[in-house]
């Protein structure tokens, strides 16, 4: 209760702090934005970080002398050191900076499992994976002749821990799971399963891409093996991501690209390579997007991630709620206390596509389709649905607005 | 924007005339939009003057791609194989009466590019088929 004054405190504050929020999408029409699990937007400290660094101290890092370059390199690598604390990261090395969460969960592939899993290895994955956590292993699995196998996902939106046990048995090489569904919203119960595929002698995977911009995760604590996240889904630039293993994991690994950088000697056939976390970061990297990466770490940090997710899971709580009562919707996935701030549904007689249109119309911008979780709505037997997802700087004002909204949905199609 | 959801849009989404599948049929063609799942499949009956006597859809989509299907089809009900060939986007803006962007443009012309890769008897339908010269 006290989690929620505070933010609601600040609330005001908090929007305020969001330069785009203030806009309107077309003359007379806010803009109402529901689309963060998609990407989130960001506060006027992330854009002025990256502002700064292109106007104040730009220069290629990790490679010269001159004043720029040092200073450059030092704000690059106290980025990556805020993000290891973020996320309980025992050492800034344990980060290695990519392009998102789905270069993150390719890297695991092409590196750790290509070289460690070989012909006939069994790779658990779920049915309600996004895309960025199936493909990779498919391409994988096609090349290695790997064996992939799916725990299933309930009628509720939850994994069905019968069949994740019968997959276990079977003794997976890795699993590779996602922390939050980015359509059902389920807070998937993470941690035991880490234990009990620990106990297996099985490595796993966490997509975080919707769970860390949301709630405290910590990989300490959770004891996960690899963590994958995206700095634009939470308050950061597009073109930058995270990929967190244990020093041991990554000194273990191959290398991933290759060219400068990532190496330590380079002769005419053959390389040695750099220390990690540097051996999986060939080239030039986002250097503007880590400082922007960076900004907003400090940006949730100082409202705090408890704060965060206590703020989004009243508002979800009210989500819930207020859609209910719209007639013919129907939201996929388990009730408000199991789930972060998104709602994925379907409306009777009206396809997600028109909704999102007609949504629009009011300047409510939500997602319609598949959410690049084709299987999943398979599994469900509906071609797509739409997505309100919600952040920080949501309102409990804008959700009414929402419920208005889809009343026109009804009357124009029911 | 409004007048995207026109009265003549959602009656033919609601109460298409057009709707089912022919058996037996001359040419049947189906095909889906990856974006949004949208997917259709045309059939066609065709005498031997080469005019097209049935017609009919199936399939599930938004309301712009499932009108846009029934309108056209109402369309080239009598109209001969070769007349259908010389269809184009602006065919069907016109039968739908709205203007749309970039996005809901692929819903509305689906049916045509599934129509045209029927008639011309192509294996794959490309978007060649429908975009302007
Ligand atoms: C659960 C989940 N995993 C992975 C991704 C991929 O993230 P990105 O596109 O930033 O690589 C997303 C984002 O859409 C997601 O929601």
């Amino acid at each position: 209760m006290s989690e929620m004054y505070k933010v609601e405190n600040k609330l005001g504050a908090i929007r305020a702090d969001f330069p785009i929020l203030s806009r309107e999408v077309r003359p007379g029409v806010p803009l109402i934005y529901m689309d963060s699990a998609a990407t989130s937007q960001k506060p006027e400290a992330v854009i002025e970080a990256m502002n700064r660094y292109y106007r104040w101290t730009n220069a290629n890092i990790h490679r010269g002398v001159h004043a720029l370059a040092e200073e450059a390199t030092a704000m690059y690598e106290s980025a990556r050191e805020r993000i290891a604390r973020f996320i309980g990261a025992g050492k800034a090395r344990e980060v290695v900076f990519t392009r998102n969460t789905t270069e993150s969960i390719n890297l695991v592939a092409y590196t750790w499992a290509r070289k460690f899993l070989s012909k006939g290895d069994l790779i658990v994955l779920s049915e309600m994976e996004h895309h960025s956590n199936l493909v990779p292993w498919q391409i994988l699995a096609a090349e290695k002749e790997l064996r992939l196998e799916f725990i299933h996902v309930t009628d509720e939106g939850e994994f069905d821990q019968e069949s994740y046990q019968g997959l276990l048995e079977q003794h997976p090489k890795l699993v590779s799971i996602t922390h939050v569904s980015n359509v059902l919203g389920t807070i998937n119960p993470v941690k035991e399963m880490i234990v009990q595929a620990h106990t297996v002698g099985a490595r796993v995977l966490i997509d975080g891409a919707q769970s860390v911009p949301h709630m405290p995760v910590n990989v300490k604590e959770l004891d996960a093996d690899f963590l994958a996240f995206s700095a634009h889904k939470m308050l950061g630039p597009t073109g930058i991501g995270a990929l967190w293993a244990r020093e041991e994991t990554l000194e273990a690994m191959p290398p991933f690209l290759g060219g400068g950088e990532m190496i330590k000697r380079v002769y005419l056939r053959t390389f040695t390579p750099n220390e990690i976390p540097h051996k999986f970061e060939a080239g030039t990297p986002a250097i503007a997007e880590a400082m922007g990466f960076g900004a907003a770490i400090d940006y949730l940090n100082e409202i705090g991630m408890d704060t965060v997710a206590a703020y989004e899971s009243d508002l979800v709580k009210y989500g819930m709620e207020a859609l209910g009562q719209v007639k013919g919707l129907r939201i996929l996935g388990p009730a408000a206390d199991r789930r972060c701030a998104l709602m994925a549904f379907t409306m009777e007689g009206a396809h997600p596509h028109d909704v999102a249109q007609i949504l629009d119309m009011d300047g409510i911008a939500v997602r319609a389709g598949h959410h690049c979780a084709m299987p999943l709505h398979d599994r469900y037997n509906i071609p797509a649905s739409t997505r309100a997802s919600l952040y920080l700087y949501n309102t409990r004002a804008e959700i009414d607005q929402l419920v208005i909204s889809l009343g026109k949905v009804n009357k124009l199609f029911n | 924007m409004d007048d995207l959801y026109r009265e003549v849009i959602i009656e033919h989404y609601k109460n298409p005339d057009h709707r089912g599948r022919l058996d037996p049929h001359d040419i049947s063609f189906e095909d889906e939009n990856p974006l949004c799942g949208d997917h259709i499949r045309i059939d066609l009956r065709v005498d031997e003057d080469g005019k097209i006597t049935d017609v009919a859809f199936d399939g599930h989509g938004c309301a712009i791609s499932q009108s846009s299907a029934d309108l056209l089809l109402d369309s080239v009900l009598g109209k001969t194989v070769d007349e259908v060939k010389k269809l184009t986007k602006a065919d069907v803006l016109d039968l739908l009466g709205i203007e749309l962007g970039p996005v809901r443009l692929k819903c509305a012309l689906l049916p045509l590019k599934i129509l045209k890769a029927g008639v011309y008897g192509l294996g794959e339908a490309s978007d060649s088929l429908v975009e302007d010269e």
